[in-house]
């Protein structure tokens, strides 16, 4: 509990730190907290429960269409609904993608996870009456939080949103993985033969945390939608996937914080490095997940605080 | 029929090998029963196929007169049929009684639960805090799994079987593994098994099987040679010649 | 009709192009139980060799295939001995991890020697028109891809069931450990199998350029192919791998040839469907 709040206390920290020293690219800043909220989704789902996925983008992509949609083609624009509209999209994204992915074992997980995350990209690509297809998702206009904060081209509501956003939600998740729910999940990473001969629904239980994860995703990528007025493919797109996981390894998985510190950290090179060459970013990239497997596989978060068991 | 557990004709075979040969056994409430034969009899296989692990070709199990033959394994888990794993299955990164906690939280369905640690439960607590005690696991109630040694986690798994309060046990092997030295805690921790529940157990201690069972079917090839009392099993020579050296040869351990 | 067996054809060259490829990755996943995301990029190492070889040193089609399939193992055998065998019966997450960083890195490198533009490799006369089968025409390099298909699962077929080397392998297989107690040198066995296996797959990315053209992203973009075909047909099974291959092949091909606007979507929605029905591969057993 003590080590909640102090989690917490360093968020708003760094959060009034960003403010400060970078008070004119608050869009960054707020697009790395939509990020994290993904990568937080994914820790659930691989750090917690061990599955392992490629395809995860597709529910925050879900999150952001589905907030998108509701906002350009049926008014619906009210930032706390969109929100709500978002998380539900994505928590129904999730529990379809769980209950499809959880069918495959070893590499045809895998390869389910891809397939969905790719069939998701084909097919907003193809809807682009609903979508815009490859042109994207415009005409987001988000009303004024509470009716009294409008969204600004600085940024700022926007920023103080997500970081409210991402307090509460990392609060839930903290509680969550306390729960008899998270320690079943926790089982499961470990030994589903063992969960199931307690009694347990393997099955049953992870598709609820899909669900779970799925709302989280789906809330980051609302969140995207309402700060950037726009939506891409590139929200459903497998590099979005591949970089989501690697920040969770960069940062540690099954510990919450280390998907922030991660994202966090992997999200300000990129803002420094990719500028001058994709490809070279792309090695980089290559060679620190080699890194981290060989040499940390704990993460950063690990290298900080060593031995500390998943889950604490 | 007061048959707690019933199968009947259960057959399987893979890989071309007839694990199991139309087996048939009956366990009632308060049952004592081993379950010996040599290495390869099909005795572990038998328990996957009563536990739900494996499925049968042919064949039907029932418990307390309901058919649970199509029922996943955690299905008949929460029916009162429990298991425990001849090669250990624990969680290595949580604590005993976090394993112990789990399980009680499954019994009393409260594993769906969203919120709240199983630490401000006091009855999970205290229940938890008894059945490590009883089996002398207090001491290292707050290790991680994986840190402890072999015989503890062995008494983990049976803490397990008395946590989850079923009808039926199977224990695969409880002693498997365990140094001579702790072979003693785990017969007094199968002591402690409630009177009323039916237990088959796979042995290989015949003085063991002797004190702890009152009755002793024999397995050999995938089907069942002999049934009767450890006395009748002694003077058997179908059982001899089963085993060859016969139950004389006993704490020789495999 | 004759769209059926246009089809056909065409599906028949992609999906040996896939096996040529991907026996190698099914040999190695089901040896080493490595999950290798790694392997399209020595697919496309050999592509690349093989476009310098034949653009830049001016070489012929036949010794330019040769130095790549051998220029691919030579840079295989290091990264198995320093790299891959560091992952051996590690968790699935983190193969994953570091066969992808792996491939990250080679598409880097790969950009930063050669650029990002598609190379090609030139054909000699011989197989760069198109030949008469009958019912249409086919170019003529799909009829070579198809031939080397066949002779790749042929040699492999005997080499496995017929050889030393395939008793040795398939006893690792089956049970590592055991295989060596029983003298079998089981390092050995895997530096050897993977060095075949990338050398098929560098053999497959020359044989297959045409149809799967070499660039940067190559590594990536057939990716998830590779490793259905492998899902689907399970590892370590030749006869697993040709079917799957042929079976992706055709749902490739059709979906080009009758839904071109929609052939990305259908072909995903078939991966799902075949591997959630078949969890086990086609031709697996489930326990």
């Amino acid at each position: 509990m003590r080590r909640d709040l102090v989690a917490i206390g360093c968020i708003l920290a760094v959060a009034a730190a960003g403010y400060a020293l970078v008070p004119t690219n608050l869009a960054l800043l707020t697009r790395m907290i939509s990020i994290m909220l993904l990568v937080l989704s994914l820790d659930l789902v691989t750090g917690y429960a061990g599955v392992a996925t490629l395809g995860h983008a597709a529910l925050f992509g879900a999150g952001a269409y589905a907030a998108g949609i509701a906002a350009s083609r049926y008014g619906i624009t009210d930032p706390l609904a969109m929100l709500g509209i978002g998380a539900a999209g994505g928590a129904l994204a999730g529990a379809v993608s769980g209950a499809i992915i959880l069918r495959g074992k070893g590499l045809g997980q895998l390869v389910l996870s891809i397939a969905l995350g790719e069939l998701a990209h084909e097919a907003a690509n193809k809807a682009s009456a609903l979508t815009g297809g490859s042109d994207g998702l415009s005409g987001i206009a988000p009303a004024p939080l509470f009716g009294l904060f409008r969204f600004d081209l600085f940024g700022h509501t926007a920023f103080i949103l997500a970081v409210a956003v991402l307090v509460v939600v990392f609060a839930l998740l903290r509680v969550l993985v306390r729960s008899p729910f998270g320690m079943l999940a926790r089982g499961i990473a470990e030994d589903k033969v063992r969960v199931a001969a307690l009694g347990a629904s393997v099955p049953g239980t992870l598709v609820r945390l899909y669900a779970i994860a799925g709302a989280v995703a789906g809330l980051g990528g609302a969140l995207s939608a309402v700060s950037t007025r726009v939506v891409g493919l590139d929200a459903l797109s497998f590099t979005l996937s591949a970089e989501a996981l690697v920040m969770l390894v960069l940062g540690g998985a099954g510990r919450l914080v280390g998907a922030l510190a991660g994202t966090l950290v992997f999200m300000w090179f990129e803002n420094l490095v990719a500028a001058i060459s994709p490809f070279h970013w792309l090695a980089l990239v290559g060679l620190l997940l080699i890194g981290v497997v060989l040499f940390a596989p704990q993460g950063l978060t690990g290298l900080v605080v060593p031995g500390r068991e998943r889950g604490r | 029929m007061s048959a707690l557990l019933e199968v009947r004709g259960l057959s399987k075979r893979f890989d071309g090998v007839r694990v199991a040969a139309g087996l048939s056994l009956e366990l009632a409430a308060g049952d004592r029963t081993a379950l010996i034969g040599p290495n390869g009899a099909g005795k572990t296989s038998f328990v996957n196929l009563v536990g739900g692990q494996l499925r049968p070709d042919a064949g039907s199990i029932r418990l307390a007169g309901a058919d649970i033959t199509r029922l996943k394994p955690a299905a008949r888990a929460r029916l009162g049929l429990v298991r425990s794993f001849q090669v250990t299955r624990l969680f290595a990164s949580m604590t005993p009684e976090e394993h112990v906690a789990l399980a009680l939280l499954q019994r009393t369905g409260r594993t769906g639960r969203l919120y709240g640690s199983y630490r401000r439960m006091p009855g999970i607590v205290a229940e938890a805090r008894d059945i490590l005690g009883l089996l002398g696991l207090g001491g290292v109630a707050q290790r991680p799994a994986g840190t402890i040694a072999y015989g503890q986690q062995r008494l983990l798994e049976i803490a397990l079987v008395l946590a989850l309060k079923p009808r039926v046990a199977l224990l695969d092997e409880p002693g498997a593994g365990v140094p001579p030295a702790d072979a003693g805690l785990i017969e007094r921790a199968l002591a402690q098994l409630p009177a009323a529940l039916a237990v088959l157990l796979i042995e290989h201690d015949m003085e063991f099987v002797f004190r702890f069972a009152r009755r002793v079917i024999v397995m050999v090839g995938g089907a069942i040679v002999f049934s009767g009392t450890p006395a009748e099993a002694a003077a058997s020579p179908v059982v001899r010649a089963a085993y060859l050296g016969g139950p004389a040869d006993a704490g020789s351990g495999a | 009709m004759s769209t059926v067996l246009s089809i056909g054809a065409d599906a028949l060259a992609y999906g040996m192009v896939l096996f040529v490829i991907c026996i190698g990755l099914s040999v190695t996943m089901g040896l080493m139980k490595v999950v290798n995301l790694a392997h399209g990029a020595f697919a496309m190492i050999g592509g690349y060799i093989a476009s310098y070889a034949t653009q830049q040193l001016g070489l012929g089609f036949g010794a330019a295939t040769a130095l790549a399939v051998a220029g691919t193992v030579i840079l295989a055998v290091p990264l198995e001995r320093w790299l891959f065998r560091r992952i051996y019966g590690a968790s699935e997450l983190t193969q994953v991890l570091m066969t992808i960083g792996l491939t990250f890195v080679i598409i880097g490198v790969a950009n930063f020697m050669l650029g990002p533009t598609l190379k090609t490799i030139a054909l000699p006369p011989l197989l760069s028109g198109p030949v008469d089968i009958g019912f249409r025409s086919i170019a003529a390099h799909k009829l070579l891809a198809i031939a080397v298909g066949l002779a790749v699962a042929a040699g492999l077929w005997v080499l496995v069931e017929r050889t030393g080397f395939g008793v040795r392998l398939r006893a690792s297989v089956d049970d590592a450990q055991m295989a060596e107690a029983l003298g079998v040198r089981t390092a050995l066995v895997y530096a050897l199998s993977f060095a075949l296996g990338t050398g098929l797959a560098a053999l497959g990315g020359v044989v297959g350029a045409q149809l799967l053209p070499i660039e940067p992203y190559y590594a990536l973009r057939y990716m998830v192919t590779f490793l259905v075909v492998v899902a689907v047909g399970g590892a370590g099974s030749i006869g697993g791998a040709l079917l799957a291959c042929l079976l992706l092949g055709a749902v490739e091909t059709s979906g080009r040839y009758l839904v071109p606007e929609y052939g990305a979507f259908f072909f995903y929605l078939a991966v799902i469907v075949i591997v959630a029905v078949f969890p086990n591969g086609l031709m697996g057993r489930a326990r």
